[in-house]
């Protein structure tokens, strides 16, 4: 069977039929063709999206929730309701330390400044942050360096700050790095300058300051804003929400039950539905895309049912001179193969260039709705092993049929 | 050669059936050239379908070359058709898409000998039937005399032992139809046995023997004296 694929006799015969009634053969490719075509097109255009959507949420761990400190809603040992709840810096370790899948908990604080630089100045916030920020929120960093521990340790007055503000407070040309801007009029050499990514969660960040330094400046003591928790993959951020909350609950002497006292954004949660939509928009892509393919397979099916049927005398004739009803089978099935795989082929070639097409009008540029819009070869393996099966069940149908006729009926008909 | 006893085959017509050979006994021997001869609805068709395996008999018994042909799969059945029978059939029956030479050479594909070899036995049949400077004309591009010539080349390349031609000048004219049968007796006097299917009277009396069939049965079986096509052409 092998050797038979490699013996230039069956091709020749193969290449005679479907060049034989060219018309006949350009309208049976055109189904699988167009299936192929779209099914490349559809995927890549929806991978594309993905990309687009990775693209703005890159930056961020998207299984993180924030939490922050609220007040009571039920009075609890002794606190009657409405008591001020604020986090500590202690809390960190206590939910690293016991709630269950975290990764990263990163402490955070902000205020609004007035931040000057000579006869400049505008209000910003003002973040205090630690170097892991770096972690759960990637910093495109333009210019220098984002915060280090050792800007913590020695509660350096120090500042990175984004590119909105550098355009702001500095001339085009003129290099930050090393520059003074005043912050409650205290002198903080910039080391950084980073982009704003195109979706932010939470306020905008104008200013990062090293925690430390934030801390004295605004005399926070161990009290912290709201705090950034992120869960390794395989956890249910949802799980890790409820159990942190719980923590602090316990640790804050609130009410277990008490739902007010800690608020909470759960990113995971809402990205999920946005990957939730992209899974079904794949899934979509796939149904009518197999679908279209099938009905393209089915088409060359009913061709070459024709095909034989105008074929019978034909058929009758190789029968009369001595082929056997599987030499027939056999040349009918791969004239069905070689089709699909000869029309699967152009459409992925075809559909290669949409995709080409579709990246050059709306995938250029930062904000382009659809980054890098390709389908993967093993996608294309299986669908090309797909046709292939498809192309034999289907020339099945028709080799059986050519063979059910009997040498003598064949012959017979005029 | 080839041995035929009590042979029966019927038809089913709706409920009933149709009787259309009721026990035919025949024997043709090596290098004989037999006419079977009788009008339409006699039989001689379904005799020849029998004969060249492409139907089955009901009853009776049928040998050919000492290989007793029943209940043949089709598998056998094309093997056996491959190795033993030349088909020539009233409409050529050749095909369209392929030249000359692929024709005279299908054959030999499914005896499943390598391409140049084909080629190489094809045109040697070809040049036989005087045709090897058609050898890549499409049988469009052939005359009926010459598509004819084809089909015979194409029944000797597998070498068979026997030529089975139905109604072989039936779609020629007479100079043609003469010209046909000079070539199949020089075939014939060259050792090969041929039976050949005509209700013409001509045509029958250029073989060496005249085998009539009337419903079914075989009414008259008579060695003739063989009239030679050359001389009408």
């Amino acid at each position: 069977m092998i050797k038979f694929l490699f013996q230039r006799d069956t091709w020749q015969e193969v290449y005679d039929s479907v060049t034989k009634n060219k018309l006949r053969t350009a309208i049976t490719m055109v189904g699988v063709w167009w299936g192929i075509l779209l099914l490349i097109a559809l995927l890549g255009a929806a991978r594309g999206m993905e990309n687009s959507f990775n693209r703005l949420f890159g930056d961020f761990a998207t299984n993180s929730v924030f939490v922050w400190g609220q007040s009571t809603s039920m009075p609890f040992k002794g606190f009657q309701e409405g008591k001020q709840v604020r986090l500590k810096l202690s809390h960190v370790n206590k939910i690293k330390d016991n709630v269950e899948g975290v990764e990263f908990v990163v402490p955070r604080n902000r205020n609004q400044g007035l931040v000057a630089r000579n006869f400049l100045s505008g209000t910003y916030g003002i973040d205090g942050d630690y170097p892991l920020l770096d972690q759960v929120q990637k910093k495109k960093m333009m210019k220098g360096r984002f915060i280090n521990q050792n800007d913590i340790n020695e509660n350096k007055k120090v500042a990175v700050i984004s590119e909105d503000i550098f355009k702001q407070l500095f001339d085009k040309d003129e290099n930050p790095i090393g520059a003074y801007i005043q912050m409650n009029s205290i002198n903080f050499t910039v080391i950084g300058v980073f982009q704003n990514g195109n979706v932010n969660m939470g306020p905008t960040s104008d200013i990062h300051i090293p925690f430390s330094t934030f801390q004295q400046l605004y005399n926070q003591g161990d009290k912290i804003g709201w705090i950034v928790i992120t869960g390794k993959p395989e956890y249910n951020i949802k799980q890790i929400e409820e159990d942190t909350k719980l923590l602090l609950r316990n640790l804050n002497k609130i009410h277990p039950r008490d739902k007010r006292a800690f608020g909470s954004f759960n990113l995971g949660k809402e990205f999920k539905k946005i990957t939730g939509f992209l899974t079904g928009m794949q899934f979509l892509t796939w149904f009518v895309g197999i679908s279209t393919l099938i009905a393209g397979v089915f088409a060359i099916g009913n061709i070459l049912l024709i095909t034989v049927k105008e074929r019978t005398k034909e058929i009758g004739v190789r029968r009369a001179l001595g082929a056997t009803p599987f030499e027939i089978k056999r040349q009918i099935v791969v004239e069905a193969v070689f089709l699909t795989m000869t029309s699967g082929l152009l459409g992925i070639i075809s559909g290669g260039w949409i995709l080409i097409v579709i990246d050059l009008v709306w995938g250029q540029g930062d904000d382009a709705t659809l980054v890098n819009a390709s389908v993967s070869i093993s996608i294309i393996f299986v669908a090309l092993i797909i046709l292939v099966i498809l192309g034999t069940l289907i020339g099945l149908i028709p080799a059986f049929k050519a063979t059910s006729v009997k040498p003598i009926e064949a012959l017979r008909e005029e | 050669m080839l041995k035929i006893q009590k042979l029966h085959k019927s038809y089913p017509i709706g409920d009933s059936s149709l009787h259309v050979l009721k026990g035919i006994d025949l024997s043709v021997e090596k290098g004989e050239m037999v006419a079977i001869m009788g009008s339409s609805g006699s039989g001689k068709s379904t005799l020849l379908n029998i004969i060249g395996m492409l139907d089955e008999a009901d009853e009776g018994d049928y040998i050919l070359d000492e290989v007793p042909i029943k209940n043949l799969t089709e598998k056998k059945a094309a093997v056996y058709r491959n190795k033993f029978l030349g088909f020539i059939f009233q409409s050529f029956n050749l095909i369209n898409y392929k030249n000359a030479l692929e024709n005279v050479a299908l054959p030999l594909y499914y005896q499943g000998l390598k391409r140049k070899k084909r080629q190489e036995k094809a045109k040697f049949h070809l040049e036989k039937v005087g045709l090897l400077d058609w050898a890549t004309h499409l049988p469009s591009e052939l005359s009926g005399g010459q598509k004819q010539r084809v089909a015979i080349a194409r029944a000797l390349a597998s070498e068979p032992k026997l030529l089975l031609a139905d109604e072989p000048t039936g779609a020629l004219d007479t100079t043609t139809s003469y010209d046909i049968m000079a070539f199949l007796q020089q075939l014939n006097d060259e050792g090969k046995t041929i039976l050949i299917v005509t209700h013409e009277e001509d045509i029958a009396a250029m073989c060496k023997r005249i085998v009539r069939l009337k419903d079914g049965v075989i009414m008259e079986d008579n060695v003739v004296q063989q009239v030679r096509a050359e001389a009408h052409v």
